[in-house]
């Protein structure tokens, strides 16, 4: 089925979980990332169980610090 | 208040953009703006700012100027090493235009400090680099009810959004409570191009003008992300609800400030 992952659209396997999609898609430091999926939050406890359709629009949302080195410098 | 000749000569520029003209360059003369960070982001942002015409521009930055800021926080210079960070900005800026007051926070904002110093100016800029200070960012301004623009930096990415009370959601709707520490890779582990800071860091300082002039789209209620290496700007939207935010929501369980990093010499870091 094809869904759109971060604005690309993409073909994976039928009835993937959102916890399978960000195994599927290296995402980096997964225990932290933010999900939406067609522009709402998924609970991060729900990855495993949140199913992905057709057509759905899927964004990974990650930290990102940056800006002044002021507490490790 | 009017314009005088050289103040009509210097924001020329901005005076014949129908967007802003002599009254937009006006409110900019009569804003106030604070930058947390005089770092990768708040330096380009600073420059801008000042160059623009923002008549009050307050600096909050507790280090001094190293080798190895020089990279990428573009408003020091080899001369300024060792010098507070705050007052080599200051300088910078004032050099810049004498039209602007800069006025300097030399210390650590931390719970007891932060609403104090946020309660004067009309738009805020988070630059710092770590996420205790930027919790403590977004949960004051949400608390003083204060615009302010949240943007993060790393490696050959950027990524920024707005938060203005009422109109979307904040920063703790998207990302619940700070990682721990060193989860997250940092500046200083992973690296960031220098020009990441010029890039982000600027439009920040575009959220800021545009909301002081009130005029545009603001980033509220999408994250606008940058990837340099693929050279893609992508616009997420963030859901609308914010009722469950503890901090923005309709019931808030956050109503006092966290600083998340108590440690002896530290305090929260910008
Ligand atoms: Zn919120």
């Amino acid at each position: 089925m094809k869904i759109t992952v971060a604005g690309t659209e993409k073909q994976v396997a039928d009835g993937i979980t959102v916890a399978q999609l960000i195994e599927d898609e290296k995402v980096e430091t997964p225990q932290y990332v933010t999900v939406t999926v067609n522009d709402e939050f998924v609970e991060s406890g729900k990855f495993a169980e949140t199913v992905i359709h057709e057509g759905d629009s899927i964004e990974f949302l990650y930290f990102m610090g940056g800006g002044s080195n002021g507490s490790d410098k | 208040m009017a314009l005088t000749n050289e103040q009509i000569e210097r924001y020329s520029r901005h005076i014949i953009l129908k967007e802003v003209g002599a009254k937009g360059q006006k409110k900019l003369l009569n804003a106030k703006v604070l930058i947390i960070g005089a770092g990768g982001l708040g330096a380009p942002a600073a420059l801008y700012l000042a160059a623009a015409g923002v008549g009050t521009i307050g600096i909050a930055d507790a280090d001094e100027v190293d080798l190895s800021n020089l990279q990428r926080q573009v408003i020091h210079s080899t001369a300024d090493i060792g010098k507070p960070k705050v007052q080599s900005a200051k300088e910078s800026m004032e050099a810049i235009n004498p039209d602007v007051k800069v006025i300097t926070y030399h210390k650590f904002l931390t719970s007891d400090n932060i609403l104090d110093i946020i309660k004067d100016y009309d738009f805020i800029l988070d630059g710092t680099d770590n996420f205790p200070a930027k919790f403590l960012i977004n949960d004051a301004c949400v608390m003083a009810k204060k615009p302010f623009s949240h943007a993060g930096i790393i490696r050959f990415k950027g990524q920024l959004m707005t938060y203005v009370p009422g109109e979307g959601p904040c920063y703790r709707c998207v990302f619940r409570d700070p990682p721990p520490k060193d989860a997250v890779p940092t500046c200083k582990q992973a690296g960031v191009i220098g020009a990441m800071g010029g890039v982000i860091g600027s439009l920040q300082a575009m959220e800021a003008v545009k909301y002081i002039i009130g005029q545009g789209k603001l980033l509220t209620g999408s994250l606008l992300t940058y990837d340099a290496l693929s050279m893609t700007f992508h616009k997420i939207q963030l859901p609308r609800d914010t009722s469950t935010c503890p901090v923005c929501g309709t019931h808030p369980t956050i109503t006092k400030l966290i600083d998340y990093e108590q440690t002896v010499c530290e305090g929260v870091g910008l």
